[in-house]
């Protein structure tokens, strides 16, 4: 008689396809963190002053924090001191992508990226972060005809430092968390997004992020704002190579959205996600928050996260604006000895704000997945709504997932709604699906993005198609 | 079209069937009926495949091909199918999407072409039709939140749209009221022709009121221990299972 986990169990191991390393010069900082790396960082970005004073303030005020302990994810020490906090492809892309690196252009059409226009999705711009510097911006003179921004945040703040002063930190400040903290410190690249008055931004803004040297940490910081009325799609996607030593990743995105905007910020999130044993892989620690800060605008976070060895991350909405609405729709995957911590904030402060909470959570392996999600009505929040769907979904008897809902209702007009459920998928199902000649992989694919449709839905064309070919790639294996 | 030689089939230490042997043609109805735990649906499992059932001895040859090499995917493809006595929920997954998979996979097998979105919803629309089931199914998700009558009754549908070879019907019959019944075995005398055989695994003998079988076997402690037409059905129905495993025992005594 076979054991009922095994033929589930062989869809776990793990395939990664993104693993592999471009051998390119690179200018890396020394190891180490002092005010000293932060004055280089800002160097090599020709940053104004006030960009340097606000991150050495947020250095000195890291030095005074201490890592955090209340998650459910177990890692060792990380030793702040043992990264590297600046990596640069030497040849730096300058005025047109003729001048990128050839070895770049190829890194990233193996990653399915070309950066050559001609040969893009139409209808998506990309900006391609490699390691600690933006590699690539297409679509930039297009989208300046709109007056939309699209560039990296080091051009941003040199180019636009009156917006980036004005709301860099806005939103998540730079004392905000141990993590955060680090990031307002360090950060090196990300992308910036201006969408100005009544502008609907014609064609999805991506941005590629990509780690690959060896023993650097990434930094990257992203601003998206939405001026009254206009409305914007972001999606971001990032993989790195597959190295026994865990890599950090402390990044920080900040959303404002002005009255009757809109931001969608989609993530498919593929970093390495170590190997069978847990060895190597992303130690991905992110703070994503979002502003509702005009009447009836909109922040929706949508995310597909199947990499990393250990994700952190709470997507939030702070919903200021009334009448203003913040959606979170997330799908976590957990496989091997991958560990997720993740869910979302919501925080309704305006009169009539409403919040949409789905979380799927997928265990596989010795995976170990939970969700943690904080609403809370303040006392002005008349009329506030949340509702809450969590779902977790088990295959095999070793992975684990945990839920963690905080509700704090001050206001008594609030509604509330939460469900949640736990499922299994079980070899009878498998069976079934066979009996009707669909084959073992088939069939937990069937399933598995069943029970994501709901998310994936939320995602645009293109990428709901990516996702749901991640997945399966991230569950294939040998049939037993 | 099947042939079990001397099937020898444990579960755990416990063994089930004890040396079965059974031939069916196409075009062929048989009935298996026996007492409860006599093996009847641990027959159905190993032909269908079911992996938590070890096979000690004999073979199973189904078209030619040795059935018990193949996968259980692979057998469905091969024209098998098995009404589950007990079909299986899958919650999330639309019955749409599960239908189009199922019968793409059958399609590749036969050398036919894969179906597309609106050339798979004529089809399956009109087998709804038909088959008198409401189109809602559709967007239902498998089996979910069905009644033990629909359930079953999606059995028989997904039989008449995957049009397979064999079918065997696993006590679709238990658990049905007289309409869902007669419903279910609409649907089966339908699945009847010249090309297909039937297995027809039962309890009772009242569905074989309105499947009329050709051939009527016994099973008992995992033997078939009697054989014979429609009336051998007539006759457990007027004086029960005792009396023929009485004789079982009595033969296996005088055999041993």
């Amino acid at each position: 008689m076979s054991d009922p986990t095994t033929t589930i169990e062989s869809f776990v191991s793990q395939d990664y396809k993104w693993g592999f390393v471009t051998e390119i010069e690179q200018d890396v900082a020394p190891p180490g963190l002092n005010e000293d790396t932060i004055r280089l960082i800002s160097a090599k970005k020709s940053e104004p002053e006030w960009l340097l004073k606000w991150r050495l303030k947020a250095y000195r005020h890291w030095l005074t924090m201490k890592e955090p302990t209340w998650h459910n994810v177990h890692y060792p020490p990380i030793d702040y001191q043992a990264i590297s906090y600046y990596a640069a492809p030497k040849k730096k892309a300058l005025q047109s992508l003729d001048e990128v690196d050839p070895e770049l252009l190829r890194t990233y059409e193996k990653l399915g990226i070309p950066l050559d226009e001609q040969k893009m999705l139409t209808g998506v711009a990309v900006d391609a972060v490699f390691d600690s510097v933006s590699v690539a911006t297409t679509f930039k003179g297009k989208l300046a005809e709109l007056g939309i921004i699209f560039c990296p945040f080091s051009e941003a703040a040199q180019e636009h430092p009156e917006l980036v002063q004005k709301y860099l930190g806005s939103v998540v400040p730079y004392t905000d968390n141990f993590f955060a903290t680090l990031n307002s410190a360090v950060f090196t690249d990300g992308s910036f997004c201006y969408i100005p008055k009544g502008v609907r931004c014609p064609m999805e803004l991506s941005t590629y992020f990509r780690i690959n040297a060896q023993s650097t940490g990434q930094f990257e910081r992203t601003l998206i704002i939405a001026e009254p009325g206009s409305y914007v799609s972001y999606l971001e996607g990032c993989t790195a190579p597959m190295r026994d030593e865990n890599q950090l990743h402390a990044a920080v995105v900040e959303l404002i959205a002005h009255d009757d905007a809109t931001i969608k910020y989609s993530t498919i999130q593929n970093w390495y996600p170590g190997d069978k044993d847990g060895k190597g892989g992303i130690y991905n620690f992110v703070t994503k928050r979002g502003k509702c800060l005009g009447r009836n605008s909109h922040i929706s976070w949508t995310q597909v996260e199947t990499g990393s060895a250990i994700t952190w991350k709470y997507p939030s909405c702070m919903l200021i604006g009334d009448n203003s609405v913040g959606e979170f729709y997330s799908v976590a995957l957990t496989n091997n000895r991958q560990q997720a911590d993740t869910g979302t904030k919501m925080i309704h402060i305006g009169k009539n704000t409403r919040s949409t909470i789905v979380s799927k959570g997928i265990s596989a392996g010795y995976g170990q997945n939970t969700y943690r999600g904080g609403v809370k009505i303040l006392k002005s929040a008349a009329g506030a709504r949340n509702y809450t769907q969590c779902d977790s979904l088990l295959m095999g008897d070793k992975c684990g997932a945990h839920t963690f809902p905080y509700i704090e209702v001050k206001n008594p007009t609030a509604h509330m709604e939460h469900e949640a459920s736990t499922s299994k998928i079980g070899e009878d199902q498998i069976f079934y699906c066979n009996q009707r000649g669909i084959t073992k992989e088939d069939a937990v694919n069937l399933i598995v993005n069943g029970f994501c449709k709901e998310v994936f839905r939320e995602l645009p064309m293109e990428f709901a198609v990516e996702a749901q070919k991640l997945l399966s790639v991230s569950l294939e294996g040998s049939v037993g | 079209m099947l042939d079990i030689r001397n099937l020898h089939v444990k579960a755990g230490d416990h063994a089930i069937l004890r040396g079965v042997n059974l031939t069916v043609k196409a075009g062929e109805v048989h009935s298996i009926m026996g007492p409860n735990g006599s093996g009847k649906s641990t027959l159905a499992q190993v032909l269908a495949g079911r992996e938590t059932y070890e096979v000690t001895d004999g073979e199973v040859i189904y078209d030619g091909k040795n059935l018990l090499e193949m996968a259980p995917e692979e057998r469905a493809c091969a024209g098998v199918f098995m009404a589950f006595q007990y079909p299986v929920e899958i919650p999330g997954v639309a019955s749409a999407q599960f239908l189009k998979a199922a019968l793409n996979a059958v399609r590749r097998t036969r050398g036919q072409e894969e179906l597309d979105a609106m050339e798979f919803l004529t089809l399956v629309k009109e087998k709804l039709k038909v088959l008198g089931v409401d189109e809602k199914l559709l967007h239902r998700s498998v089996n979910e939140g069905f009644s033990g009558g629909e359930k079953k009754r999606n059995e028989i549908f997904q039989m008449a749209l995957l049009e397979p070879r064999l079918c065997i019907m696993d006590e679709t019959d238990s658990g049905l009221d007289i309409d869902a019944l007669r419903i279910v075995a609409d649907g089966i005398n339908r699945m009847r022709g010249p090309e297909r055989a039937i297995i027809l695994v039962t309890h009772y003998q009242r569905i074989l009121g309105y499947v009329v079988p050709d051939h009527v076997h016994v099973l008992v402690e995992g033997r078939i221990v009697r054989s014979g037409g429609k009336e051998l059905a007539l006759e457990l129905e007027e004086k029960g299972y005792g009396w023929i495993e009485r004789e079982a025992k009595t033969a296996t005594r005088a055999g041993a």
